[in-house]
């Protein structure tokens, strides 16, 4: 029975911390998938979410900037607007250069914040964390059954992040920024305003990944510095939408569930072998994640649930003005 | 077999629809030939094709009676085919010795020091520009680099795109001049040219291109009485 | 001054020396394939990790093993591009950046899978006596030797660069990819040999940024950030602009914490790579072809 219980609960919070990939993947799926934007920074703005929350909700103390205790639900609203006004720096910069740069400054901005995370004490708490992060409902619930709660709350939040980036995919909105993505000639030469675009699209993009790394604090109720570490973040976010089928936003989903369940259970198996083989087996299984990503990009770049419409261009669309010949 | 170069039945593209169709002419060996058409015939595409730069499909590309259809460019460039293209036919960074330099690397000549000189010969304007970057000549100037640049291999045909384009007519003249030079060494040129009537009083035979078809053909002289093609593409009355 | 010479000059020219050692292969991989390449760092681990496993069998000196290191370097470089980027050049080069990131893990991967996570220290271990000059100059041995290693190495590049059918080959390439398919030049040799420099620099590099502190698997993902901006400063395509721009990040990141106003350092230490970034995006803003008149990607 206890057996059978604590199989439940282990899928419980294999299924939240999907979930919270699913966020990251849906909010991937926005600039990659529909902006052509590669961010390599994920876990940058992951964690100024989880901070930012973090800092706004908990209680007090003496440790770190804090004490403002406000609402979860208003931790997740800061956390996305830190996260997207920080994406927009970045954007201003690097949406009119080539997508390389955006590459660089996203790893360099995510870096930073490690350093800013780990050197800034007042208000981070430096390594020793953030405590006593609270969980929506937290004063109702406690032990299993909160998990069950946070579970419901995560999804809630990923159906409404879904339906999100679902209407905007199919606003016209996202039908011209599909055509700058697959090409920007012809959709600058429509009189698209691109830079403007893709700023936007960046934006929406990392305040999803702001509330994503929000809902991570409050899940574990605490937060340190080795949240930021982009294999877990960054890597697996990309393999995951890679895989799931990139411009697809129920691809995003499936891909974050159909990877982190994979990551879950070799985990499980890792954990049986000799200590001597555990610790290596993460570097296994790092590697393997590593190989999964090539195997996708050359022979299943579609992915699992490929994108559905073909590529938008400006010759298909009623409000193309008339060529200039 | 007579013919250099005999192009039958040429119809390539981009991987889109066909750009040229059923395009054929022949180039003597010796001789300048000329390729002449409104903007966007695609007087490009079949030097292009030519030079293994596009996708045929359909037709034949003969050159010395073999054929030059499914080889790859760097062994079009061996066999002695040398091309210039239309627009960035220079390394601008590299010095325009370095230019020359390094038209010889994919089919070397016997003797490369006097290649070089007789293409010096040819452009003696360059001599005293050999150090600077090619970026930084002039236009003409940068032109002669790219025809140099193309004869260090010592071709046997050159494809030349719009040597011309962008010259004042005095500039013009003197490219021509250098194209009858070149002749003279014994190279084949196949020509594309915007400024026709020019052109076709230098050229030995003509083709016009129209929408990616033969249009018309024939001498340099014929095709400029030639009162069709006069009314289309020279611009009224003859010279 | 003096201080300033031994604590601050010397360290800030020997790290320079690393970055301008891995940014000329980057710079040269975005002139010729034209992608940023991410996994740049973790090719210098691998370097740094071939000389340690060849000093646990040979007793030499780590400097006299590095062809061991530049070997692992060049056969991981050549590999990957066989096998992972090749097969996405005719796709945006946006697909072979995201491959380099998924390699950059790869390589790092099997960094702990073979040797561990831990620090490393090369040779004996023991402290070498600095190097003493005019009786005040004090340097470390290792710190001359980088920096005397990185300048014949630019000496040579240059030479190769300039002199040589390949060098001039590759410089064609990383002008004008389409012009030098119409001179009929061997792209794919020039390939070869940006992969083989790349990575043989990237290792030396990788070898005096470990023998500095210590070997880690992280040792050179660390340093990606300022060998791009190095790279960038340079002007992409300009080998020889690369090197100098690693010296100028190397020169930025030390001497921003020598205490040039009161005693504290100006910024904090810890925030060095902060200042090599902040010195890449202020390049992207007002001049992102670089100091040296290079491309745009
Ligand atoms: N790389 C390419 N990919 C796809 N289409 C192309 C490409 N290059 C040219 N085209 C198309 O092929 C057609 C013919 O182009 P081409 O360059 O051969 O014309 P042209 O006769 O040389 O014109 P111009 O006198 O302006 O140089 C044009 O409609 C052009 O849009
Ligand atoms: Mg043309």
């Amino acid at each position: 029975m206890t057996e059978l219980s604590g199989l439940f609960f282990y899928l419980v919070s294999v299924l939240i911390a999907g979930g919270i990939y699913a966020l990251l993947c849906l909010a991937l799926n926005i600039q990659w998938g529909m902006g052509g934007l590669f961010n390599a920074g994920i876990v940058g703005f992951f964690a100024i979410g989880a901070y930012t929350s973090a800092i706004l909700t908990t209680p007090e103390t003496a440790k770190h900037l804090g004490g403002f205790e406000l609402p979860i639900f208003a931790g997740l609203i800061g956390a996305a607007i830190i996260a997207g006004v920080t994406g927009w720096a970045v954007a201003r910069i690097c949406v009119r250069l080539k997508s390389d740069y955006l590459a660089m400054a996203s790893i360099g901005i995510a870096e930073i914040l490690r350093l800013v995370i780990v050197n800034e004490s007042w208000l981070t708490n430096g390594s020793l964390g953030i405590s006593g992060i609270p969980r929506p409902f937290g004063e109702y619930t406690a032990g299993r059954p909160a998990d069950l709660v946070f579970l419901a709350y995560v999804w809630l939040i990923v159906l409404i992040v879904y339906l999100v980036a679902t209407r905007l995919y199919n606003s016209p909105w996202g039908r011209s920024l599909r055509a700058i993505r697959d090409n920007e000639a012809s959709a600058a030469a429509a009189g698209k305003n691109v830079e403007r675009f893709r700023t936007q699209t960046f934006v929406i993009g990392c305040a999803f990944m702001g509330v994503a790394g929000a809902l991570s604090a409050h899940y574990f109720r605490f937060l340190s510095p080795s949240a930021t570490d982009p294999l877990l973040v960054t890597f697996l976010v990309w393999v995951m939408l890679m895989a799931g089928g990139s411009g697809n936003n129920r691809g995003a989903i499936v891909g974050a569930l159909g990877i982190w369940a994979l990551w879950s259970v070799t985990e499980i198996f890792t954990n049986r072998l000799p200590p001597e083989w555990a610790t290596r087996s993460s570097f296994i299984r790092m590697l393997l994640v590593g190989l999964l990503l090539q195997y996708v990009l050359q022979k299943f770049r579609a992915g699992i649930l490929p994108e559905k419409s073909p590529p938008l261009h400006f010759e298909d669309e009623a409000e193309r003005p008339a060529p200039e010949k | 077999m007579s013919a250099l170069l005999s192009v039958r039945g040429l119809s390539a593209g981009y991987g889109g629809p066909p750009i040229i169709e059923d395009v054929s002419f022949d180039v003597e060996e010796n001789e300048i030939a000329v390729i002449l058409g409104p903007n966007g015939a695609g007087k490009s595409t079949v030097l292009k094709t030519i030079f293994a730069l596009t996708s045929v499909t359909g037709g034949a590309i003969d050159f010395h009676g073999t054929s030059l259809v499914g080889r790859k460019t760097s062994t079009l460039v061996t066999i002695g085919i040398s091309a210039v293209p239309q627009s960035r036919n220079i390394f601008p960074h590299l010095s325009v010795d370095e230019n020359l330099d390094v038209g010889t690397y994919a089919a070397p000549p016997a003797d490369p020091a006097a290649t070089r000189e007789n293409v010096l010969e040819l452009f003696p304007d360059l001599r005293a520009k050999l150090k600077q970057p090619a970026g930084e000549l002039s236009g003409g100037q940068r032109q002669m680099v790219a025809l140099g640049r193309a004869l260090m291999c010592e071709p046997k045909l050159m494809l030349l795109d719009e040597p011309t384009a962008g010259l004042s007519p005095a500039y013009l003249e003197r490219i021509f001049d250098l194209l009858l030079d070149i002749r003279k060494t014994g190279v084949t040129i196949l020509l594309v040219e915007q400024n026709a009537r020019q052109a076709l009083q230098i050229a030995d035979h003509g083709h016009v291109l129209v929408n990616g078809r033969n249009f018309a053909s024939g001498t340099g002289k014929a095709l400029l009485a030639d009162e069709n093609v006069r009314r289309s593409f020279l611009g009224g009355a003859a010279a | 001054m003096i201080d300033f010479i031994n604590f601050y000059l010397f360290p800030a020219l020997a790290i320079g020396s690393v970055y301008a050692l891995g940014a000329v292969g980057i710079s040269m991989i975005f002139g010729i394939l034209r992608f940023a390449h991410f996994a740049h760092g973790d090719l210098m681990t691998l370097g740094a990790y071939g000389v340690l496993a060849a000093a646990a069998v040979l007793p030499f000196n780590s400097v006299l093993l590095l062809p061991f290191g530049i070997v692992l370097a060049i056969v991981a470089a050549l590999l990957v591009d066989k096998i992972f980027y090749q097969p996405l050049r005719q796709l945006p080069t946006i697909y072979t950046v995201i491959s380099s990131f998924g390699v950059a893990l790869i390589f790092r991967s099997l960094v702990q899978l073979v040797w561990g996570s831990q620090n490393q220290v090369y040779g004996s271990g023991g402290v070498r006596p600095p190097l003493i000059f005019f009786d005040a100059i004090r340097v470390s041995a290792l710190h001359v030797q980088a920096i005397v290693a990185t300048a014949v190495i630019a000496l040579c590049l240059h030479f190769f660069l300039s002199r040589t059918k390949t060098g001039r080959s590759m410089r064609a390439v990383s002008d004008d990819p389409e012009l030098a398919q119409v001179a009929g030049l061997d792209t794919e040799k020039v390939v070869r040999w940006t992969w083989i420099i790349g990575a043989a620099l990237a290792a030396v590099a990788g070898l005096f940024a470990g023998m500095d502190t210590s070997a880690h698997p992280n040792l050179g993902w660390n340093l990606l950030l300022p060998m791009f901006a190095a790279a960038i400063l340079g002007g992409i395509g300009k080998p020889m602009g690369a090197m100098a721009g690693g010296f100028i990040i190397g020169l930025a990141e030390e001497l921003s914490s020598y205490p040039w106003i009161g005693d504290q350092a100006l910024i904090s230490p810890s925030y060095k790579t902060a200042v090599a970034f902040v010195i890449m995006i202020v390049l992207l803003i007002v001049r992102p072809q670089g100091l040296f008149k290079g491309r745009l990607l």
